[in-house]
């Protein structure tokens, strides 16, 4: 195990940043830590790095208890969300820096400099300054700066917010391949869900300080710890539906709902593949209608209207959009393959109106 | 659309023309003319006339009024003045400045407040409180006066005011906002991250400040420290109240200046001109190093801003290792 939290708590006066967050991180691994703004995942980043102190439960690295130890001597790479390169410094002043004062022998530090500068397509750049280098350079020089003294563990905070979109794939690639071959315990912040589930090996979701759910990428969006992880990870259909009969409605749709007394409340949630559509009205119990399509590259998003008013999203490939022989206002038959209840209210008497209230921040992407 | 290509040229051809929120050419013109007619008459003519008196007996009278041992003796005080408070002002600048920027804390604007104190005072009454302080019948001077400092086996009486510790003192009152103000901008702009990326790299704190902290700010502080200079040699108010006038002893340059003009004849008039020319060259030498600083902060400063040009780096340089 290279890295354990076991109750860790952050407090900054009296608001607690970090709630009693327990997780490890195996030897090699590529963690993301993912949440919205203000999640505490970057605070939980500072802690292992010896940044911040916590103010309840340790922290491990290697099975060394280092909540005593400061900064220096956790033997960690950081790399700054601004990247936080020295700018009265060179390239290659900037990533000797931690190697002089480690006291490397100067042509050792020759040595180590130049490999990693030519791992990492730099060569050539040693003379220029952080304000002479492009966003990926300097990312890529910030990097190397904190793997030079081949640090136990490599922290990287929002390492993609600070460049624009196309770089940004660029750069996930690159990380990935890096990681793939330096096989360094690489721990990353962000807020972008879609970045985590195509860079990590596991993901840690917070929320308000709280951990949410630790898993695989395709754990974690195919099987949500709750609602939060849900609705955060990925696109997902929300319907509120109402017990009758057994059978959760919403609309004219119905979803099996055994044993559940009438009048309770279940929130309801499926992801856009698990809509099937067919031109066939007779195949699928729905009659829908496409209203919108969106191009997302290889995938369409489509919105299918249903008499009722509601409206779900489903995507598809172009061929099998093509196969279908869709276009905009074509009436299709559709079905929900499957779905998940996402949160559940008992019976209330019928006079008082039940209002839910969703959890503030959804991120809607693709 | 013909109509909107010739306006755009039309405004490119007259670029003379005025913009409808501009004076007319009248009002700008009797403007400018006022303001450098004033500068004309108010600074360069007199600065002119400094360097026309000093010389007024050759260069010959020029170098021997400077060589004058009373005159030279001012020159050396000055000098060692500056030598002791701008360095000592230097540190406690840049401890305020560190502790404002990059701390918070309770009385911190008290101590904003507070460091901007000698702009405020009138030098004559910072050097008057020095007086109060340690003078003869002030509230230290008799204890200091009863209590000899025993050194090598000598009796050494420790005097400050008439001598140089309080002009020393009285200089580092009125000088010590300079490289604080200076320096806590500079230091607010760089913010911690470059300092927390020297720990995380291993640096110690000391380190830190000399490899990281201290390069980042270094325009700014050689701005704070020339200011600081120019203002400690060339105080006169404060320095005057405390330094007695002991000539050959605690003259500085501004107080000879004055001491050879009450001389009254021609040849003390052009002494005093020759030391006043000096500190007018430091005048003209700290303004020039000023406006070199303030061009060179500028830029630095927009480096800083500046977004980094978002291109692939070109394939030559072997780009991702994919």
């Amino acid at each position: 195990m290279s890295i354990e939290l076991k109750n860790v708590t952050k407090q900054f006066g009296g608001v607690a940043a970090v709630n009693n967050v327990s997780f490890s991180v195996n030897e090699g691994e590529l963690m993301a830590l993912l949440g919205p703004s203000g999640g505490g995942k970057t605070t939980v980043l500072r802690m292992i790095a010896g940044l911040e102190m916590p103010t309840g439960g340790d922290v491990f690295i290697r099975g060394q208890r280092v909540n005593d130890l400061s900064v220096q001597e956790r033997n960690i790479g950081f790399v700054f969300q601004n990247y936080a390169l020295f700018k009265n410094m060179n390239v290659f002043k900037n990533v000797a820096f931690g190697l002089k004062i480690k006291k490397w022998k100067r042509s050792d530090i020759k040595e180590r400099v130049a490999e990693l500068l030519k791992l990492f397509g730099l060569d050539g750049l040693e003379k220029r300054y952080p304000h002479q280098l492009s966003g990926g350079q300097r990312q890529r020089v910030a990097i190397a700066r904190a793997l030079a003294s081949k640090p136990s563990v490599l922290l990287l905070d929002e390492p993609f917010g600070a460049v624009d979109a196309k770089i940004r794939q660029e750069l996930r690639e690159w990380l990935v391949t890096l990681h793939h071959d330096l096989n360094v315990t690489t721990i990353f912040v962000t807020h972008d869900q879609e970045e985590a589930l195509e860079v990590s090996n596991r993901i840690v979701i917070f929320s308000r300080g709280h951990l949410e759910q630790v898993g695989a990428p395709r754990e974690v969006y195919e099987q949500p710890a709750n609602e939060f992880v849900a609705r955060f990870i990925g696109v997902m259909n929300v319907l509120d539906t109402e017990v009758r009969d057994g059978i959760a409605r919403v609309g004219e749709l119905q979803f099996p709902a055994h044993g559940q007394p009438d009048g309770t409340r279940l929130r309801i949630g499926f992801r856009p593949y698990a809509v099937q559509v067919s031109p066939d009205l007779t195949l699928y119990p729905y009659r829908a209608v496409l209203r919108h399509t969106f191009f997302l590259g290889v995938m369409l998003r489509l919105e299918f209207e249903l008499p009722s008013g509601l409206t779900l999203r489903s995507r598809m490939t172009k061929e099998e959009f093509n196969q279908l022989g869709l276009e905009g206002g074509k009436e299709v038959s559709l079905q929900v393959r499957n779905y998940r209840v996402l949160a559940k209210e008992g019976a209330l008497p019928a006079e008082k109106e039940f209002t839910y209230q969703p959890p503030p921040t959804i991120a809607e992407n693709i | 659309m013909p109509g909107h290509v010739k306006r755009k040229l039309n405004g490119d051809s007259h670029r003379q023309s005025r913009r409808g929120t501009e004076e007319s050419p009248v009002v700008k013109w009797v403007l400018i003319t006022i303001a450098l007619a004033f500068c004309l008459v108010f600074l360069l003519l007199p600065l002119a006339n400094v360097f026309a008196q000093a010389f007024s007996f050759g260069w010959k009278g020029y170098l021997g009024a400077l060589t004058d041992p009373d005159s030279w003796a001012a020159i050396r005080l000055t000098l060692i003045v500056a030598a002791i408070s701008v360095p000592l002002n230097v540190v406690f600048g840049v401890c305020a400045a560190w502790a404002i920027a990059k701390f918070d804390f309770r009385g911190k604007s008290l101590l904003i407040t507070l460091i901007d104190l000698p702009f405020s005072v009138s030098p004559v009454v910072a050097g008057l409180m020095f007086v109060v302080l340690f003078g003869m019948n002030g509230f230290l001077g008799p204890w200091l006066q009863a209590h000899p400092l025993h050194l090598f086996g000598k009796e050494i009486e420790i005097k400050i005011i008439f001598a140089i510790p309080g002009i020393v003192l009285a200089t580092m009152f009125v000088t010590f906002p300079f490289v604080a103000r200076e320096l806590i901008p500079v230091m607010q702009a760089t913010g911690t991250e470059q300092e927390q990326a020297a720990l995380t790299l291993g640096a110690s704190g000391w380190t830190t400040f000399w490899h990281v902290t201290l390069p980042s700010v270094k325009w700014g502080l050689i701005y704070g420290i020339i200011l600081c200079n120019a203002r400690a040699m060339g105080e006169f108010g404060a320095v005057s109240v405390v330094s007695g006038h002991i000539i050959g002893h605690t003259e500085t340059m501004p107080l000879r200046v004055q001491s050879l003009y009450e001389g009254g004849s021609a040849g003390t008039t052009a002494a005093a001109f020759a030391v006043a020319s000096l500190l007018a060259l430091l005048a003209l030498i700290t303004l020039g190093l000023k406006t070199f600083l303030e061009w060179k902060q500028a830029r630095e400063f927009e480096r800083a801003q500046q977004a980094p040009p978002h291109r692939p780096a070109p394939p030559a340089s072997g780009d991702l290792p994919l």
